[in-house]
């Protein structure tokens, strides 16, 4: 590992800029949170505005960087474009802003920008005739300023300063229509199970940077992997009970990012955050936030290097995440919650792929698992935006209300189809290159997991496709009122998106992003033919099942009895987090507490209370307003004083 | 050199021309208050300017008068401190006759801080406390119809004399004991023995005394509850603060040889003046008389600070008493303007203020945040630095008690609050429209506790210019 470097002049060209793109949303957010009342509707197209700067802002910062700036000694240096040193408390220990560009930053950066100024562009029109428009665009615009600024960090702290942030913003965006209890409850949920979750976070950074002295990521990685006199990654004994202290960091960091990537069996989050606007979804809960986990991870991948038991437990979460989510995504018929079980299933395959990096044969997986994070990016939220326009349509969310709905939407069927090809993995879309590229290096690394993934891809053109059949072909039915697909501002954004989830596999993505060593990945054709038949029989089990509508998908879930049943239910995780908070915690723990609170801390307390009270009343004779016994403690003041220094401590 | 006297002098002399420009336009020029004000304000704000430019370090009148960059910055911001005051008191001053005698009053006393802040020699130092306290009790006595008004002053000049004249007692039981009164060579002459320990302990009297340290502090509450509202906040903010940074000198360069004795002098002073605060504060009724108790806790807290006798205890009583400043005149503009235009001064008159006033409100409870001390206001990082720096000795019983008083002191801040946003209230104070001068000193106080605070440099830069231990 070298030195981190940061070449001076090659920030000098970034400083000018690079900040304003996360802070022109910021101003976004405080415009509109201040005047958004007068602005009524022109309040979204200002923001779309201010994204379209931030986002060709963006885009120059990425030619700049690969391009201008380039290769140094073969591989693209991290450069801290912008630091501040924010809250300096002693000489080792100080809390910065900064901006880190390397391959990965720079890469979530072009993505965040893209997909949010689609978004912001879709919005439009979906959101067009809300009352409280105004502070949709002005949440939309703080989330994607905590997104950038977690994607930009240079230190742990700040990342988790973002990371909370970006948690206050999907919180409130899920629960924007506030109204209905539903939502309420998501966001709520959402909340408190990635708070949860982030609490191991905040250990796992603050054990890091005790020992490794530094918050900063750059001189983190250093000092960890170089020196191998760090009390973290001495003897695996020093720890409790038998693992080392920082096998303990890397898990409580991985949790955090388990909790935002809604991996096992932290996921209970994510198919109600659905409750949210839809384009908020395709925002937040498809391309940017949830995929943070992953983006953690790479993050600190040089120091996950070290500790292969905690890839290992990363690589099987991923594959069973992936794996029972696809098997659940099969028996929902609410569209969003599909996609967000699919999302599921999707982060999962970039999880695995990272923990194979580490400990197998080839270190391929590092650079497979981002470049199917980009391109997922671009097709899972032209699906999420593809189901808003469907649900803008027909007003609903259930897929067996729909059917035929081809003949109405042309752009969003052919945009629809080209995502759903993506996400299945059949050539030449963006999804296929990067699926490919995972399952090599589960092949290279790990059969078993291999396998899992396999399966799971066909389930995953399984049920993509069932959802496609149901929408678009099916039984066609009337709908109640048909204003037309809907005004550009939504078909854009579809088909920008729809252009790029057809182009971004083309990229040659390892050139860019890639650990230092890696070699070069070339895919043998002969490789490719497992995976695409096992796709297309899965399109083709679909097309019998769902293509016209028949009562075979309805005999088939009652053969399949309990199992149907049980999966349906999601495999009864809700009960049983319900169970363990409301039945262990609540009863066991909760009301004991309570009791113990109330009965003896509280009656300590208020005797306390009163006892100071009643003290305090005593004393008051010595305020008595008479000058003259002032002067008498004054003097008294002096001589005690004197006494007892002359006499006590001389 | 002539040109040394007119820059190392310059804060001194700028004071003494606004007070003579002052002086003759009371006695030519009869100017509408309206005018008056605009006039003095402005030159206060020049002041204010004019202290932070051109300035260098330097001694004049052989040690008797020092300049350094610490001694300019705590000018400043009495200078700050003393803009503010002026601003938020427009309201009052506004229906007073005697305008331009009150900012003579007011100069005076700062001219005074001014020198004695800058003295090198304890003569000069007597000399600029005695010109900072004899003006004040005419001010205390400046709601000219009001009786207790008067008895504040009169109070205050009684006890100021008592405690002068020990004080002066002090200092000449330390030049009969080395025979000079320069700060420098009186470092290398203190030695400690009883004669020289008890003035020291005269010294101290009088000290605390200015600060209110118990138990020299029972005149405190009186003048506070009957002084004008504008004299009340000069004097627990700007007076104290001024004293504050002579007693760190004097404590850490004269006194340095008996730090010991000193150290457990300041160990029992604070702990009585922090309990006491806090357990008074509780019971009062009057929302002046109630700030003053919780400055008495506050001047405990700096107490424990001082005892660090560190760069870090150093440079954490001038970031205390520059965010004291923030926090303290922010609280006193509201209370002044609503004092000035209904003229209630009670704890209870406050009950549902946030349904009438819900800025003033705002602006009120992020002052008392402050004081007490809740993350993120500047207040929590003062009292942060100040536990720090006592921390630094080891003395963990003192940090606990001052930790316990801060929860203590939470108690009736936020009863304030509560009482703010919460209770109901059948005749709560009217709606105030804020008056320019009002607004712009209340804006100036809520950014700087909020700057202060985050703003890590400003603390780095006090941090930098304090001496060494």
């Amino acid at each position: 590992m070298q030195r981190p470097f940061t070449i001076d002049d090659i920030a000098m060209n970034y400083s000018s800029y690079i900040a304003l793109i996360p802070l022109l949303p910021l101003a976004a957010f405080v415009m509109l949170g201040l005047l958004g009342k007068q602005l009524s509707r022109s309040a979204g197209i200002l923001a779309t505005l201010i994204m379209l700067v931030s986002t060709v802002l963006a885009c120059y910062t990425a030619y700049n960087y690969f391009f201008v700036t380039g290769k140094v000694n073969g591989v693209y240096p991290p450069v801290a474009a912008f630091h501040y040193n924010w809250l300096p408390f002693s000489p080792g220990l100080s809390i910065d802003m900064g901006v880190l560009l390397d391959p990965a930053s720079v890469m979530m950066l072009v993505v965040v920008n893209f997909v949010s100024l689609m978004v912001h562009v879709f919005s439009l029109a979906y959101m067009k005739g809300e009352n409280r428009f105004a502070t949709y665009y002005a949440f939309l615009a703080l989330f994607t300023f905590s997104m950038l600024g977690l994607v930009l960090s240079g230190n742990l702290l700040q990342m988790y300063i973002f990371w909370e942030l970006v948690g206050v913003s999907s919180f409130l965006l899920i629960g924007f229509y506030y109204d209905r209890p539903a939502a309420v409850a998501a966001a709520k949920k959402a909340f408190i199970v990635t708070r949860f979750a982030d609490l191991g976070f905040l250990i796992g950074i603050l054990i890091l940077a005790f020992y490794g002295g530094t918050l900063d990521f750059n001189t983190l990685i250093y000092q960890l992997t170089a020196t191998n006199s760090s009390p973290l990654t001495q003897s695996p004994q020093a720890g409790f009970p038998g693992i080392s202290l920082l096998t303990w960091a890397l898990m409580l960091v991985f949790m955090g990012g388990a909790g935002k990537s809604a991996m096992f069996p932290l996921h209970i989050w994510l198919p109600d955050a659905m409750e949210g606007p839809t384009p908020v979804s395709a925002l937040i809960h498809a391309a940017t936030m949830v995929v943070a986990g992953v983006y953690l991870v790479a993050r600190l991948y040089p120091i996950y290097l070290l500790d292969v038991a905690v890839l290992q437990i990363i690589t099987w979460v991923g594959a069973i995440s992936a794996f029972l989510a696809a098997i659940i995504a099969c028996t929902q018929t609410d569209i969003k919650r599909v996609l967000a079980y699919s999302t599921i299933s999707q982060i999962g395959y970039m999880l695995f792929a990272l923990g194979l990096a580490g400990y197998g044969h080839t270190t391929t997986g590092y650079s497979a698992s981002l470049f199917h994070l980009f391109t997922h990016a671009f097709f899972k939220s032209l699906l999420f935006l593809g189901a808003g326009a469907v649900i803008h349509f027909v007003h609903t969310n259930e897929m067996l209300e729909m059917g035929g709905l081809r003949k109405w939407m042309p752009v969003t069927h052919l945009t629809f189809l080209i995502a759903c090809m993506a996400i299945a993995g059949i050539p030449p879309f963006a999804g296929f290159f990067s699926k490919e590229e995972i399952l090599l290096a589960a092949w290279e690394n790990n059969r078993y997991v291999f396998l899992l993934a396999l399966i799971t891809s066909g389930i995953t053109a399984f049920y993509m496709f069932r959802l496609y059949f149901s929408i678009f072909w099916s039984r066609t039915r009337s709908y109640p009122h048909q204003h037309g697909e809907g005004s550009w501002t939504m078909k854009v954004p579809l088909v920008l998106l729809g252009t790029a989830a057809v182009l971004v596999g083309f990229i040659p993505f390892a050139d860019f992003v890639a650990l230092d060593n890696q070699k070069e990945i070339t895919i043998p054709l002969s490789f490719s033919i497992a995976p695409v038949t096992i796709a297309i029989a899965g399109i083709a089990l679909a097309y019998l099942l769902y293509y016209k509508y028949n009562p075979g998908p309805q005999k088939l879930a009652l053969a399949l009895g309990g199992l149907y049943k049980m999966v349906k239910r999601k495999f009864y995780f809700d009960e049983l987090y319900l169970f363990i908070t409301k039945r262990i915690i609540f009863d066991g723990i909760a009301k004991p507490a309570a009791w113990i609170d109330k009965h003896l801390v509280d009656g300590f307390m208020n005797g306390a209370g009163r006892a100071t009270a009643r003290f305090a009343e005593s004393i008051k004779a010595w305020q008595s307003g008479r000058v003259q016994s002032y002067a008498l403690y004054f003097f008294g003041g002096i001589i005690a004083l004197a006494a007892l220094i002359v006499y006590w401590w001389t | 050199m002539m040109s040394d006297f007119f820059i190392l002098m310059k804060q001194e002399l700028v004071i003494t021309v606004i007070i003579f420009i002052l002086l003759l336009l009371k006695i030519g020029a009869d100017l509408s208050n309206e005018k008056m004000l605009q006039l003095a304000n402005a030159l206060l704000l020049l002041n204010l300017v004019l202290g932070f430019i051109g300035n260098r370090p330097g001694v004049l009148f052989n040690e008797m008068f020092l300049a350094n960059p610490l001694v300019v910055l705590e000018k400043n911001i009495l200078s700050l401190g003393t803009l503010i005051i002026s601003l938020q008191s427009s309201a009052w001053l506004k229906k007073h006759d005697h305008v331009p005698e009150f900012y003579i009053l007011l100069l005076c006393t700062l001219l005074g801080m001014f020198f004695m802040i800058s003295s090198g020699n304890l003569l000069i130092f007597y000399v600029g406390l005695e010109l900072s306290s004899i003006p004040l009790a005419a001010m205390a006595n400046f709601d000219l119809g009001r009786k207790r008004s008067s008895e504040a002053a009169m109070k205050f000049i009684i006890s100021s004399a008592f405690a002068s004249g020990l004080l002066l007692f002090g200092i000449s039981l330390v030049y009969g004991a080395t025979g000079t009164l320069t700060f420098s060579e009186l470092g290398a002459l203190i030695a400690g023995g009883p004669l020289q320990t008890f003035a020291f302990v005269l010294l101290l009297a009088g000290f605390a005394f200015k600060i209110s340290v118990v138990p020299f502090h029972l005149w405190t509450a009186d003048v506070y509850e009957g002084a004008p509202v504008a004299v009340t906040s000069w004097l627990s903010v700007v007076s104290k603060g001024s004293v504050l940074f002579v007693f760190v000198s004097v404590l850490y360069t004269v006194f340095k040889p008996i730090a010991g004795s000193w150290y457990n002098m300041l160990f029992v002073l604070s702990v009585l003046t922090i309990l006491t605060g806090n357990l008074f504060a509780i019971r009062q009724h009057n929302i002046k008389r109630f700030l003053a108790f919780s400055s008495i806790a506050q001047i405990g807290f700096i107490l424990v600070g001082i005892t660090g006798s560190s760069q870090l205890a150093a440079a954490s009583v001038v970031y205390f008493v520059l965010i004291y400043v923030f926090s303290n005149l922010a609280a006193f503009g509201v209370i002044a303007l609503v004092s000035a235009v209904t003229g209630r001064e009670q704890l209870n008159d406050y009950r549902g203020f946030y349904r009438t006033n819900p800025v003033l409100s705002w602006v009120l409870t992020i002052a008392l945040f402050s004081l007490a001390g809740v993350p993120p206001t500047a207040g929590f990082f003062g009292k942060f630095f100040l536990l720090l720096a006592g921390a630094g000795k080891g003395n963990y019983i003192l940090v606990t008690i001052a930790a316990l008083n801060m929860i203590l002191s939470f108690y009736y801040y936020l009863r304030l609050v509560k009482a703010i946003f919460m209770d109901v209230n059948e005749q709560p104070i009217e709606q105030l429209s804020i008056p320019a001068y009002s607004k712009l000193a209340l804006f100036i106080c809520i950014t700087g506790i909020i700057v202060t605070g985050l703003a890590g440099y400003v603390y780095d830069y006090i941090h930098s210019l304090s001496s060494k231990f």
